[in-house]
């Protein structure tokens, strides 16, 4: 399938050069809140990936019947109403999972990514191609979410979804995780290497 | 020194622009300027202020006043690890002991110092190649500092990770030398201290129970040993108030705090050598004796109303002047907190910092249990709060002089 250039701009923009997260720098918190280990994070990115293509579907379909006045509060109740489905789901299949995210799903409801999303862009486009830049920026959410997880899973656990990966030898001969990696402040300091890595790749671009 | 001039001087052109060894012209550069003076110095013409002192020779004076702290540190490296085998008792120490306690102390230290350096300097002088800058002498004094403030027991692969962390995050992020927020040497101390703190608390690591570079290896360990800080002691201490004990159970006094010999990070224990330190720092002017009295008088005046306060827990009621003389504290208002790039400025601010640092320390050590020694965080809050305090200390000056002023706004 070839992709037009606008819906390749939609889809593939908020994974690199747009990211919502370290480029737009929105949703931090919980970047920082369920990273400690991979399992969660794969989840939550999940989760956001299709609370904002389903919504973003919904208010698109909406757009010229919602009074611009109310418009915020609409979007609102159908955000709320996803969550709440993505949460009772997470809690009938994945209970444990759940758990260990506790509020952050119910918190996704006050991510920025959503309503910027939707004020944005769903307002305003048609149904096909906000379903896929809301595909796009949960994506992009999802992909900062996993690489900072890899990293405070690997360092501070020594494992990666649950399984030990550094080998016991290495705990044997004086090796020991690094307990800062379980702390919010590193996973901040980690978004903020990415950013680092991020800003010095595509510095010709910006130009 | 001619000869080797001479030699720095036949180098030269292979690393200016062009040379066989360009890529590593701040390598030289830095050497260049570390041994002799630099090239740059002031125009010879208009209104210019001369001084023999620049940042490379102050640094020197700061390492200087360490190294009484250092040699010190090395003998009770040894002292205690041999009062841990039973090879010396307590009280019985002659001029051969002393001597082997201090090589045992020096060859288990000097793996600190040279991974230290190595590892700060190697990415000092990366990051100058990489910016074309010139190297900045600012790690001179962290990269002797940090051996001084972790336990002797840390591992050396520990020490590393956590220089590079410092250096790179708390240091060049911030655009190098005399741009940091948070001093670097204690950076690298909060790094380990959060990142592996089973290595870095508790009783077992600041003693070196083993041996160094397999000398005195395996050796049973005296009855009666134990290896916990005067700190660590008052903090798991059940009773309302505790009777402070060396390695082998002697009892500890004032006098014993300050003459140093119980365990403890290698630099801090002994208070005399670090008050030839800060005399050192004090005759030449490097450190300011303000930002130094009020952090005792602040640790000081907390210390004591924490005694009369009435909590009823040990760290509460040790006397104060013991606060004072035990754990960190002499080493950090020394030599931490004066730091001139992370400290206050203003001449009213670095009152207002230094105090604020002991009131801190202070609380930290009494209210916090988890924490048995406030020092390095203290400090490192402080360095975040100096340019509050010394905005506020300017804008009080400003507002004072509008009153003054005669013609309004």
């Amino acid at each position: 399938m070839k992709l037009s250039d606008k819906t390749r701009e939609v889809l593939l923009g908020p994974l690199n050069a747009n990211n919502p997260v370290v480029v737009q720098v929105l949703g931090i918190c919980s970047a920082l809140a369920v990273t400690v280990q991979l399992k969660p994070a794969l989840v939550m990115g999940i989760a956001v990936t299709i609370i904002v293509a389903m919504s973003n579907v919904i208010i698109s379909l909406l757009r010229n019947t919602i009074p611009m006045r109310i418009r915020i509060i609409v979007q609102l109740v159908v955000v709320a109403a996803l969550v709440t489905l993505v949460s009772e789901v997470l809690k009938a299949f994945a209970y444990d999972v759940a758990m260990q995210l506790s509020v952050y799903i119910g918190l996704i409801i006050t991510n920025c990514i959503l309503m910027g999303r939707l004020e944005a862009f769903a307002m305003s486009n048609n149904v096909g191609d906000s379903l896929l830049d809301g595909l796009g920026n949960g994506l992009g959410y999802a992909i900062i979410l996993i690489i900072v997880a890899f990293f405070r899973e690997l360092l501070g656990s020594g494992t990666l979804m649950g399984f030990q990966v550094v080998p016991q030898w290495c705990f044997e001969h004086g090796y020991v995780n690094n307990g800062m990696m379980m702390m919010p402040a590193m996973a901040l300091i980690l978004v903020g290497c990415i950013i680092w890595v991020h800003r010095s790749i595509n510095k010709e671009e910006k130009k | 020194m001619n000869w080797l001039y001479n030699i720095v001087e036949k180098l030269r052109p292979q690393f200016e622009e062009g040379g066989k060894f360009h890529s590593l012209h701040s390598l030289f550069d830095g050497f260049d300027t570390f041994l002799f003076t630099p090239n740059t110095t002031s125009k010879r013409f208009g209104a210019q202020i001369h001084d023999a002192t620049d940042s490379k020779r102050t640094m020197i004076i700061v390492v200087l006043a360490l190294v009484p702290a250092m040699l010190f540190g090395m003998f009770n490296i040894g002292y205690q690890h041999f009062l841990a085998t039973g090879e010396i008792v307590a009280g019985g120490l002659t001029a051969a002991l002393f001597w082997k306690a201090f090589a045992f102390g020096l060859l288990a230290l000097l793996p600190f110092i040279i991974v230290s350096y190595v590892v700060g300097l190697g990415i000092e002088f990366t990051v100058a190649q990489w910016k074309k800058e010139e190297i900045a002498e600012g790690f001179l004094v962290t990269g002797f500092i940090i051996p001084l403030i972790v336990p002797i027991d840390t591992p050396l692969w520990m020490v590393a990770i956590a220089t590079a962390f410092a250096v790179i995050f708390a240091k060049e992020i911030f655009g190098g030398t005399g741009y940091n927020i948070f001093n670097v040497a204690l950076v690298t101390r909060a790094f380990l201290f959060f990142a592996y703190p089973t290595k870095m608390s508790g009783d077992k690591v600041f003693v070196r129970t083993d041996g160094t570079w397999g000398w005195d290896n395996v050796q049973p360990l005296v009855d009666g040993f134990t290896g916990a800080t005067p700190l660590g002691q008052m903090a798991t201490a059940q009773e309302a108030t505790v009777q402070l004990h060396d390695t082998v159970g002697g009892s500890l006094g004032f006098l014993d705090a300050m003459n140093g010999l119980y365990p403890g990070s290698v630099g801090e224990t002994c208070v005399w050598a670090i008050l030839l330190g800060a005399c050192l720092l004090l005759l030449t002017g490097v450190a300011s004796w303000k930002t130094m009295l009020s952090i005792f008088v602040g640790g000081g005046l907390t210390a004591f109303l924490f005694n009369i306060s009435g909590i009823d827990n040990a760290v509460a009621n040790t006397p104060w002047y013991m606060h004072l003389v035990l754990g960190g504290f002499a080493f950090g208002a020394v030599f931490m907190a004066t730091d001139p790039v992370t400290s206050a400025r203003t001449e009213c601010g670095k009152w207002i910092y230094g105090f604020l640092i002991g009131v801190m320390a202070i609380t930290i050590r009494v209210l916090n249990p988890g924490y048995p020694e406030g020092m390095m965080l203290a400090i490192l809050l402080m360095n975040a709060f100096a340019p509050l305090i010394d905005w506020c200390v300017v804008q009080a000056n400003i507002n004072k002089r509008m009153k003054r002023a005669t013609v309004k706004q």
